[in-house]
């Protein structure tokens, strides 16, 4: 069986004819060439393959590709400014040295940016408790905590900022 | 951002690509027309082969081959080859069963590899897959180290009858046993160094591509090694040519030793890509990393502390049953021997020390190298007998630990290693500082008046890095050297290209080499790039692992900026008209001293590329440098690692409330990078004291935690902030003072943390990992006690 | 993955109709438990019929005495509702920690009832709060809707359409996590409301299930102390390699005590 899914990654509209069994990892991956989104496991516990499901952090590798038909799918690829520059979360993990291998880190980040607007005002202790769906073998968190501290609050700035300019 | 750089925390240059999506991990290259290769693995964990049938799953969809043990035998496929060979207590090499990439009439592990199946598509590949009929004829397993050599054990290889590889020893046995004989206490320890998984978070993984234009292979692989890896597939299982294969270890998300081996599934794929004359990609999924990567430590040790009764240590015993698994892993021998027996004495002045290891063959995944192989087990041994023996005698742990540590150096110890360099007690000093032990007498009360039990371990570790001396690591067995090589490529105008045959796969060698190497040549740090990773552009290579990257590919390339520089000289005596006695290079400029004579080093790169104005007859064009470096000495990282725990009695739940380490790796390049290989390390450390532990079913050898669901992975909210800080003391022996801090982290903190939870809880020992069950057990034993 | 026909109905009737049509055929919600265990082939399905799009299943209200979440609601969304947040404080906060953000962005309150994980988290908040299961043919009390291991009252092609929640006069959900899976090794729901009060334990057994003698005690004085000494069987619970069954009866004891203690504004 094939089946035909539309949907809008980093803004583009894309529709594939694909097998139902196709993960939105797969089709990102491997229909749209965005291999920023990374899968680490099998069983939905390592959070690398994170992107954003109608601005919800969501584990692409979980996610029947079908599942996200009409919806607006995010990647660690769509995220940048308009001339590249970082995303003020990608910042803060680059200041705070909060990667290492890299291979955690799109997934990190992503969930990362809906906890910071979920949270803009979160402790250490928050931070640790809602980045639980994500692992990482290389900092021992220490940094990636670091990270979104400085992350999220960088990010209210930016919304205080627009919202007054 | 200006020079020096040595010293300053400049952010990686690495970091933009793997921040956006941009890096470039072995899954994310593809291969046009690829097929996907799927492995069929045992579901027992001991089985005869009777027969395979393949015909029904060669029908199925989109199957392009199948291969077996069979086919691998008929082609002359080797073997897969270990690297260090340990002679045992009796003269003889250890055993050496044949490991083979495709099982051979016979499956020793529970997803040992029976066959390849290469598809069209991955799906296509499994639904073949599930088609093979293999009829096993299931015979008992045995999985613990403890029941290898029991009589009636199931054997596992012919030629091994008692499932031992070896028995190795090293020390002086009869100076121990007759100093023991004396001793006014000894402490005794018995206990088992938990078997982990190493889990780097990018699953293993390899596309091999063959061309009949030139009958040439190119390997990706998730691999810290691409020389070594190419070496030992090359040389000594495929038979190919060396020139005829390009590996390319691009991307690696990690890697923790288990990336370091020669694995059955690369290398059947690169034979395969030749057979079915087209790519072929493999990606382990995570389910199957489990049973198909190399697992870590699985020791059972007895220990014993002789000391004299002011505390003076006298002597040290130790017998070590290690876990091989099923198979001799690459570098599975040398782990529980050379690099674990050889750290026994730690920091201490232990005069005799006798060490004997007994490593045996069991039915589960092969045991190698994992983030500190050896030594984070012989930390664990020296640290849990030092603390426990302190506590025995009423004596600080602090104290008892000054009192026996070594302060002169270079120190010979009694187990083979000569110390150059250290302040042992600079690091403890400093830990306690910003531990503030002083304090914490009064915090237990508080936690006390809040029902909860709080305590402090310590743990002073030292390690030996910058794998190797040559000399020194082929007298112990190695069958390679263990050098490393370096090239400095100045472009004409002016920028560098640096190829090392180390390998960063999180490490940002690509910032720190570049910082090295901005320093070294006066030009920014913008201006230089670092390759690494691929045959085919590095003269060569022996790759990173056991922390020894910059020691010994740091230093290689440092060999080869002396070559530049030298050549430099050379070519601005030239030109400026003097003798290249009388140059001087400083900040990147040759200058005469005392005249006005002076060219930049980018004016010196130009005109050994444009040689117009040039010392033709005596001098190469070119400014291009090799160099291979080999060390004179292991290195000696050593710190003091605190640790402080809170205990919730009621569930036994345990909580790191802080941990501090200090650490003395040599001069450092780039504290950032620094800090964090150290909380790296911590988590992997942590993680096997409270919460990893591989678990297999002793009567069917089925592996209980295979996946995430079982195998807890230590996440945010299991870990608390860390607390680091470093002295040096520099290394004495190579160009850049450097001693390696990769993996000091597990090394030192699984001792710390024990340490703790055992002074919390008031008792002589509890077993790893120490999760809130074992915790809540051991409270209800002592109780039951009283 | 084994193949598989999928069908994305737009109204809960087309559903049910497509659901009857194949037989073994399965709803998938979220699918944060399903898609693992097809990925793995773990399990099978000819057809799956896809919820997602029943915006009608997607409703939360609050009335007087009552709380009615739609089955087709994800975690997130309970978590974050501001009727939940007022009518049922502790539903929202359960649902702020089952699994992790991810998990609860994609699962469902009717996929997780449906699927009954014996350490799932809304079982035990089900089965406290005395909540009814509403489905496209009829309305199951909760004490008759878990019957076993992932195995529930519901009968092939019946769907969850909403669970109604009595508004108790106080309650709490406490939970110890399995260190790997971050499951509830063992979570207690305690409850006190219409009269009577409820325990009701998840992560423990082959199912959720209610602790009667603590009720009763309970029901005498609503206070820590009064179930400090009640006895919790080990038969019958999981032994597993991550806890004994007589470990999980003292955490049972342990963690009802703590639910008591913080349903009473203690923390």
């Amino acid at each position: 069986m094939t089946v035909s899914v539309s949907l809008t990654v980093n803004g583009k509209a894309v529709t594939a004819d694909i097998d139902p069994r196709t993960l939105l990892a797969q089709l990102l991956r491997e229909n749209l060439h965005l291999t920023g989104t990374h899968i680490g496991c099998d069983t939905g516990q390592c959070g690398a393959c994170t992107v954003h499901l109608n601005g919800r952090a969501v584990k692409a590798c979980n996610l029947l590709a079908v599942q996200a038909h009409g919806a607006n799918v995010t990647t660690i690829e769509g995220i940048c400014g308009a001339h590249g520059e970082l995303h003020p979360m990608q910042a803060a993990f680059r200041e705070h040295h909060g990667l290492q291998c890299g291979f955690c880190t799109p997934g990190m980040v992503m969930n990362a940016i809906e906890l910071a607007q979920k949270h803009p005002n979160a402790n250490e202790a928050t931070v640790r408790a809602e980045l639980d769906g994500n692992l990482c073998r290389c900092t021992g968190y220490h940094n990636i905590v670091k990270a979104v501290l400085a992350g999220a609050a960088d990010m209210s700035k930016s919304v205080n900022n627009s919202v007054k300019g | 951002m200006n020079a020096p750089y040595i010293g300053q925390s400049i952010k990686r240059k690495e970091d933009q690509r793997f921040l956006t999506g941009g890096g470039t991990y072995t899954d994310d290259v593809s291969a046009v027309n690829q097929t996907h290769a799927y492995f069929l693995r045992s579901p027992h964990a001991h089985a005869n082969i009777r027969s395979i049938r393949l015909d029904q799953a060669r029908a199925a969809p989109g199957v392009v081959g199948i291969f077996t043990g069979a086919d691998l035998a008929a082609a002359k496929v080797g073997t897969l080859p270990c690297g260090w060979l340990i002679t045992d207590v009796n003269g003889q090499p250890m055993k050496e069963p044949p490991h083979p990439c495709l099982a051979q009439g016979k499956v020793r592990h529970v997803g040992d590899q029976v066959a390849v199946v290469i598809a069209e598509t991955l799906n296509q590949a499994k639904d073949a897959a599930a088609l093979i009929e293999v009829d096993y004829d299931v015979l008992p397993a045995v999985v613990n180290a403890a029941d290898a050599r029991k009589p009636g054990a199931a054997v596992l290889h012919d030629g091994v009858p008692d499932n031992t590889s070896y028995v190795w020893a090293l020390g002086a046995k009869d100076a121990v046993d007759k100093a023991f004989a004396t001793a006014k206490h000894v402490t005794t320890l018995e206990f088992i160094n938990n078997r982990l998984i190493p889990n780097a978070i990018e699953p293993r993984a390899a596309l091999a591509q063959y061309s009949r234009a030139d009958d040439s292979y190119t390997v990706h692989v998730a691999n810290q090694n691409p020389h070594v890896e190419r070496l030992l597939m090359t040389a000594f299982v495929l038979g190919l040519p060396e020139h005829k294969v390009r590996v390319i270890a691009p991307d690696v998300g990690g890697g923790f030793g288990s990336k370091i081996f020669l694995y059955a599934e690369e290398t059947v794929i690169t034979w395969a890509a030749k057979q079915v004359n087209r790519p072929v990609k493999w990606v382990c999924e995570r389910s199957d990393s489990f049973l198909a990567d190399a697992h870590g430590r699985d020791h059972v040790t007895k220990a014993e502390l002789a000391l004299d009764k002011n505390g003076t240590f006298l002597a040290m015993r130790v017998q070590t049953t290690a876990n091989l698994g099923a198979y001799l892993s690459t570098f599975a021998s040398s782990v529980p021997t050379i690099l674990y027996a050889t750290l026994l004495a730690g920091q201490y002045t232990t005069p005799a020390i006798y060490c004997e290891v007994t490593a045996v063959f069991t039915n589960t995944v092969p045991v190698d190298a994992y983030r500190g192989a050896g030594r984070p087990e012989a930390t664990y041994v020296v640290e849990r007998l030092v603390e426990t023996a302190a506590r025995e005698m009423n004596i600080s742990p602090a104290e008892l630990r000054r009192k026996n540590s070594i302060t002169q150096f270079p120190y010979q110890t009694p187990v083979a290693l000569c110390y150059d360099t250290g302040n042992y007690e600079a690091t403890l000093a400093q830990a306690m500082k910003l531990a503030d032990v002083a304090g914490f007498e009064a915090r237990r009360k508080q936690a006390a008046d809040r029902g909860k039990l709080r305590g402090l371990g310590y743990s002073t570790y030292i390690e030996a890095c910058g794998l190797a001396p040559s000399n020194i690591a082929g007298a112990l067995g190695a069958r390679a050297g263990l050098y490393e090589a370096g090239e400095v490529r100045f472009h004409p105008t002016g920028t560098v290209s640096v190829f090392t045959g180390s390998h960063s796969h999180g490490q940002g060698h690509e910032t720190t080499f570049a910082q090295v190497v901005a320093d070294k040549l006066g030009i920014p740090v913008e201006n230089v790039d670092v390759v690494h990773g691929d045959t085919g552009r590095i003269p060569f290579g022996m790759g990173t692992y056991g922390s020894r990257s910059l020691a010994v590919g740091g230093s290689a390339i440092m060999k080869a900026l002396d070559k530049i520089i030298a050549k430099g000289k050379k070519i601005a005596a030239h030109l400026l008209e003097a003798s290249d006695t009388d140059i001087e290079f400083k900040d990147g400029v040759f200058s005469v001293p005392g005249t006005e004579k002076k060219k930049t080093i980018g004016e010196v790169a130009f005109a050994a590329y444009v040689p117009h104005n040039y010392p033709l007859d005596k001098l190469e064009p070119g400014l291009n440098e090799q160099a291979f470096y080999d060390p004179t000495n292991f290195t000696y990282p050593a710190g003091s690692h605190i640790c402080e725990v809170e205990i919730d009695p009621d569930t036994g739940a345990t909580k790191v409330i802080n941990f501090t380490a200090v650490d003395d790796f040599g001069n450092v390049i780039n504290p950032m990078i620094v800090e964090g290989q150290v909380h790296g390390g911590l988590a992997q450390g942590i993680g096997q004291a409270l919460l990893e532990g591989c678990v297999y079913d002793a009567a069917s050898g089925q592996l209980l935690t295979g996946s995430y669901m079982d195998y807890a992975m230590p996440r945010a909210d299991d870990l608390p902030s860390f607390t680091v800080d470093t002295r040096v003391t520099a290394c004495t022996h190579n160009p850049l003072g450097v001693k390696g801090c990769g993996e000091a982290g597990a090394i030192g903190s699984p001792a710390a943390v024990i340490n703790a939870i055992t002074d919390a809880l008031g008792v002589k020992d509890i077993a790893m990992p120490a999760t809130a069950q074992t915790v809540w057990r051991t409270l209800q034993s002592k109780s039951k006690k009283k | 993955m084994h193949t598989f026909d999928y069908h994305r109905p737009a109204t809960l009737k087309d559903a049910v109709a497509l659901l009857k049509k194949t037989e073994n055929a399965r709803p998938l919600a979220g699918g944060q438990s399903l898609t693992p265990a097809l990925k793995m082939r773990l399990a099978q399905t000819p057809a799956l019929v896809d919820l997602g799009a029943l915006e009608e299943l997607r409703t939360i209200k609050l009335e007087a005495a009552v709380l009615t979440i739609g089955a087709g609601v994800r975690h997130s969304e309970v978590a974050e509702s501001k009727d939940v947040k007022i009518g049922l404080p502790v539903l929202a906060k359960l649902a702020a920690h089952i699994g992790d953000r991810q998990v609860r962005n994609m699962g469902t309150l009717g996929g997780s009832l449906a699927n009954n994980d014996p350490a799932a988290d809304y079982p035990a908040a089900v089965l406290a709060l005395s909540a009814t299961i509403h489905t496209n043919r009829r309305s199951i009390p909760a004490d008759k809707f878990f019957t076993g291991l992932y195995e529930t009252a519901l009968k092939p092609g019946e769907i969850i359409t909403s669970v109604e929640f009595p508004l108790p006069k106080r309650a709490a959900y406490v939970k110890f996590k399995q260190p790997a899976s971050r499951f509830a090794l063992v979570g207690v729901f305690v409850s006190e409301g219409g009269g009577q009060v409820r325990v009701a334990v998840t992560g423990a057994a082959n199912s959720v299930f209610r602790l009667k003698d603590m009720e009763k005690k309970l029901g005498e004085k609503f206070a820590p102390e009064a179930i400090a000494k009640v006895k919790v069987s080990a038969d019958k619970l999981n032994s597993d390699l991550h806890a004994a069954a007589d470990y999980r009866a003292h955490l049972i004891s342990v963690l009802a005590q703590r639910a008591v203690g913080e349903a009473l504004g203690g923390k």
